[in-house]
């Protein structure tokens, strides 16, 4: 079905115009003066209509934040972590995890090891001593995988929100 | 002098949606915007930054699912096949890590991504199809619940995010 029936023009304009702000920025966001400024000329809109979206994004939880994506281990240290939790204890264990400032994702997949979770820190010392925290705190085991080599690290999606299928509510 | 370590700490909040944001960050640490934008852009030279611009949250836009492949792969090998795997679109990160045997065999680490679990299988196919690694010991692990998604903050100076997103499936 063609797009200009489900949705009025003003929408599919805005549609396409977040489309290529999120797919044109998470790469090569200017570090200049003004940023937005020059992102709404490339786009050829004015600052404030990007300064809107991002905050509509921004509200939405589909951004995240504006900024850099670090280098692993260039500024600091962090390991893969998994343990293996009894499923009654799960939900628990998770939130004991989770409430870590030095844990940034933390999954539950499917496998044997159920939880999965990346642990930061500012050098090995202090994420030696923040597993061993952990590992006291559920009288779980953690098995710590760090990473050794990056074949490749890009969380920039390319986006096809109109074209591709993909949800955009 | 910049204070590097402040510096990094207020950009791993994120950019204010204002239009001089840079200015904003340097008056955050008593420096100023040309010291900030310089800065950044020394660490983005280094490779220290691996990217800088939007940070979306990729569960909001129609990337459902995600699973991380791991690979048990011979290491006159793994450097090759961890390449050949990070090329595809929907492999956001390809690494080496140790093995931690008897209990995990696997040394090769990929995210893979898609709209739906069969989207995803589709995906593997298609890499150990091109990476020719058909036989090769693999397990895929399909993540089930996100208790914390964020970027990874090295440097700890405020409490952050730590949102808890059911996810449907």
């Amino acid at each position: 079905m063609a797009l200009d029936q489900i949705y009025d023009h003003e929408e599919i304009k805005k549609m396409q115009l977040i489309q290529k702000l999120l797919n044109e920025f998470q790469h090569d966001f200017p570090v200049t003066s003004t940023p937005y400024v020059d992102i709404a000329e490339r786009l050829d809109v004015d600052e404030s209509t990007i300064l809107e979206l991002l905050q509509e994004l921004d509200k939405k939880s589909i951004l995240s934040r504006v900024g850099p994506v670090f280098r692993p281990n260039r500024i600091g240290v962090s390991t893969l972590a998994a343990m293996a939790v009894p499923e009654h204890k799960l939900e628990k264990i998770a939130g004991i995890i989770s409430a870590y400032p030095a844990v940034n994702h933390n999954y539950e997949r499917e496998h044997h090891f159920n939880l999965w979770f990346v642990v930061t820190a500012e050098n090995k010392k202090i994420l030696d001593r923040t597993l061993e925290d952990m590992e006291a705190k559920t009288d779980i085991r953690i098995m710590s995988l760090p990473m050794e080599k990056d074949y490749h690290i890009d969380l920039g999606f390319p986006l096809k929100l109109i074209d591709g299928g993909c949800s955009h509510d | 002098m910049i204070d590097e370590r402040r510096l990094i700490s207020v950009l791993q909040k994120g950019l204010p949606l204002i239009t001089h944001p840079y200015a904003a960050i340097a008056s955050e640490i008593n420096s100023t915007e040309d010291e900030v934008i310089n800065y950044i852009q020394l660490m983005q030279e280094k490779g220290d930054i691996k990217r800088f611009g939007l940070v979306v949250r990729h569960r909001k836009l129609g990337y459902k699912s995600n699973a991380m492949v791991v690979w048990d792969i011979p290491e006159k090998s793994v450097d090759a096949l961890g390449q050949c795997f990070g090329q595809f679109d929907f492999v956001t990160l390809s690494y080496r890590r140790p093995r931690n045997l008897p209990d995990w065999p696997y040394n090769l680490f990929c995210m893979i991504h898609g709209q739906d679990r069969d989207d995803v299988k589709k995906n593997l196919s298609l890499m150990i199809k091109s990476c020719q690694v058909e036989g090769v010991n693999h397990e895929l692990l399909f993540s089930t619940r996100c208790f914390k998604q964020r970027g990874a903050i090295y440097i700890h100076c405020h409490e952050d995010e730590n949102k808890s997103e059911r996810v449907e499936l």
